[in-house]
């Protein structure tokens, strides 16, 4: 119980303290219409927003949540607020598991933000919003691990950023959010599927469009190996870096 | 329970190839104020942190209340509040929410949590700026607050690391009074300081800790009883007559045969006889030469003279490296 307390406590102080900001609030507003702006202005004429919402809700969890996490710890080590945290008798991996829940709703509330926008633009009828659901909380959980790795790995706030934009910008072009895998140059095709963006996007398009191509139960799998992977890696190297 | 409610044994700690805690063993009685006194890179920090949990030891044991802090530090965490030498509490919180988000961390219950906050920030004297963001403290606030979070869940046990550095002469007095009332209140305390003063005044025991070994434990009491063993009377002479320095230096050589002198200032000097002897043959022995005594004291040691003698330690120097470490 006390444990729980504890678990509860970290992510309504970190959903106040960092994610129900209003700056961050308003970047996950703009972030989807810039991309869909950006596909606008490519493409010169009307676009087709459903093709397109898969990639801007995976980019939009992507983003947010490998921001704020990772920013959020570097900064709570750079203050030390971290330590107490570490002090308190809780488990590493239950206080990992608070720290990081509060990111990953946020990922997927900024998931959901250019579904808003596109129900006003067309027709959305015929999508799996379970799987969609699953989906982004598939998605929203590995990319938030990813941060947490990146935040582990770094002691600077701008050493986060530069390191996230390591994994973020590859993600964008080789994961087949806007440009199908099947496009890509052979010899790049394999890195698209060590990214677990590409595994993620793919549920979601199997759910709105019904266009994906590796196996949703695949892609859950992958999604659950990488995502207890970083999580695991992240703890061993804080038991090994921060309480030395 | 355990006779001593903190026990150190044999604890080790390396760094790669560099030992910064070399085999020490210590205990603490429960209700004692246990001071762990030496310079910047002595290994305070690193014993701290592993009572505490954020350092693993290499070697040794430690023992806090019947529990093993190596094995299952959760436990431990549970019963013993940790104020670091920096206030790091959240800048965006207010000095309430703070107080309340730290109880939360050790499952206090909401009501409980919110009552306590409430009490404490009246306690420490931050009942009016307890809504007020963490950021906006003053120093000296920030420390009070520190403190406050440290004891919040109400622990057994209170781990301060160097409480009183760098903030103002009242804040600093006030905090000396809020741990002795701690303290009386049956709150173990373990306290670092640099400020050899501040740990005479509060603690009953200390521990003095050069290059990763302790090198002494002993009360407070006696270890000053060590050097009170030399009787030394200061006097504060008034202008007098114009008699030289040195001709009444060697008159009292003559009159109190085997004395020591050591002149403090061309007023003030500092007389050492071979045994105890009253203070009114010296006052008239000077009203005799015409130098009227102003003030007569025995100076007793104090803690820091013990701690030089013993550890061999420029205070001045250590004082400097922690200030200095601190601005950087």
């Amino acid at each position: 119980m006390n444990a729980l307390i504890a678990f509860w406590n970290i992510l309504l102080k970190d959903m106040k303290t960092y994610y129900l900001k209003p700056p961050n609030i308003s970047w996950g507003i703009i972030f989807p219409i810039s991309w869909t702006l950006m596909f606008f202005v490519r493409s010169g004429s009307a676009i087709d927003i459903r093709g397109i919402l898969p990639g801007v809700m995976a980019l939009s969890i992507l983003f947010g949540t490998t921001s704020m996490l990772s920013v959020t710890i570097t900064f709570e080590r750079r203050s030390r607020s971290f330590e107490r945290l570490l002090l308190a008798p809780i488990s590493l991996n239950l206080l990992m598991l608070a720290k990081t829940t509060g990111a990953i709703l946020f990922g997927i509330i900024n998931a959901f933000i250019p579904v808003l926008y596109a129900l006003f633009l067309t027709d959305l009828a015929g999508i799996n919003w379970g799987a969609t659901l699953l989906g982004v909380i598939f998605i929203a959980v590995t990319s938030t691990f990813l941060g947490l790795f990146i935040a582990v790995s770094v002691s600077e706030a701008f050493e986060a950023q530069t390191f996230s934009n390591f994994f973020r910008f590859p993600m964008m072009f080789l994961c087949g959010l806007f440009i199908p895998i099947g496009n890509l140059p052979a010899a790049i095709r394999p890195l698209s599927y060590i990214m677990p963006l590409t595994y993620g996007a793919d549920i979601i398009k199997h759910a709105i469009n019904r266009a994906g191509i590796i196996t949703p139960g695949l892609s859950f799998l992958v999604l659950l190996a990488y995502s207890i992977g970083l999580f695991w890696i992240s703890t061993f190297n804080i038991k090994r870096k921060w309480i030395y | 329970m355990d006779a001593n409610i903190i026990e150190v044994t044999n604890l080790s700690k390396y760094f790669d190839d560099f030992q910064a805690v070399k085999g020490i063993s210590f205990a603490v009685k429960p209700g004692e104020v246990f001071g762990f006194l030496g310079p910047n890179g002595a290994g305070k920090t690193t014993t701290i942190n592993m009572l505490t949990g954020l350092a693993r030891p290499t070697a040794g044991a430690i023992r806090i209340n019947g529990s093993d802090a190596v094995q299952d530090i959760a436990a431990v965490q549970q019963m013993i509040g940790i104020v670091p030498d920096e206030s790091n509490l959240y800048d965006e919180l207010s000095g309430y929410d703070n107080l309340v988000f730290c109880a939360s961390l050790y499952g206090v219950r909401k009501r409980e949590r919110e009552r306590r906050a409430e009490e404490l920030l009246e306690q420490f004297g931050l009942a009016d700026t307890g809504r007020r963001p963490f950021k906006a403290y003053s120093k000296g606030m920030k420390r009070k607050l520190t403190i406050a979070a440290g004891i919040i869940h109400e622990p057994q046990i209170l781990f301060l690391d160097e409480p009183t550095t760098g903030i103002d002469v009242e804040s600093a007095r006030q905090i000396r009074r809020l741990v002795r009332e701690l303290n009386d209140g049956g709150t173990t305390i373990f306290l670092t300081t640099h400020y050899i003063e501040e740990a005479e005044r509060l603690c009953d025991r200390v521990g003095f800790i050069v290059g990763g070994k302790v090198v002494r434990i002993d009360r407070v009491t006696a270890l000053m009883g060590e050097d009170e063993k030399e009787y030394i009377i200061e006097f504060t002479l008034g202008e007098g007559n114009s008699r030289p320095e040195a001709g009444l230096d060697q008159a009292m050589l003559q009159a109190f045969p085997g004395v020591k002198i050591n002149r403090v200032d061309h007023r003030r000097l500092r007389v050492i006889p071979e045994k105890r002897e009253p203070i009114a043959g010296f006052i008239k022995f000077f009203e005799d030469a015409g130098q009227p005594v102003y003030e007569a004291k025995i100076i007793r040691p104090t803690l820091e003279d013990v701690f030089v003698r013993i550890t061999g330690i420029e205070i001045a120097k250590m004082k400097r490296e922690k200030e200095g470490r601190r601005k950087r």
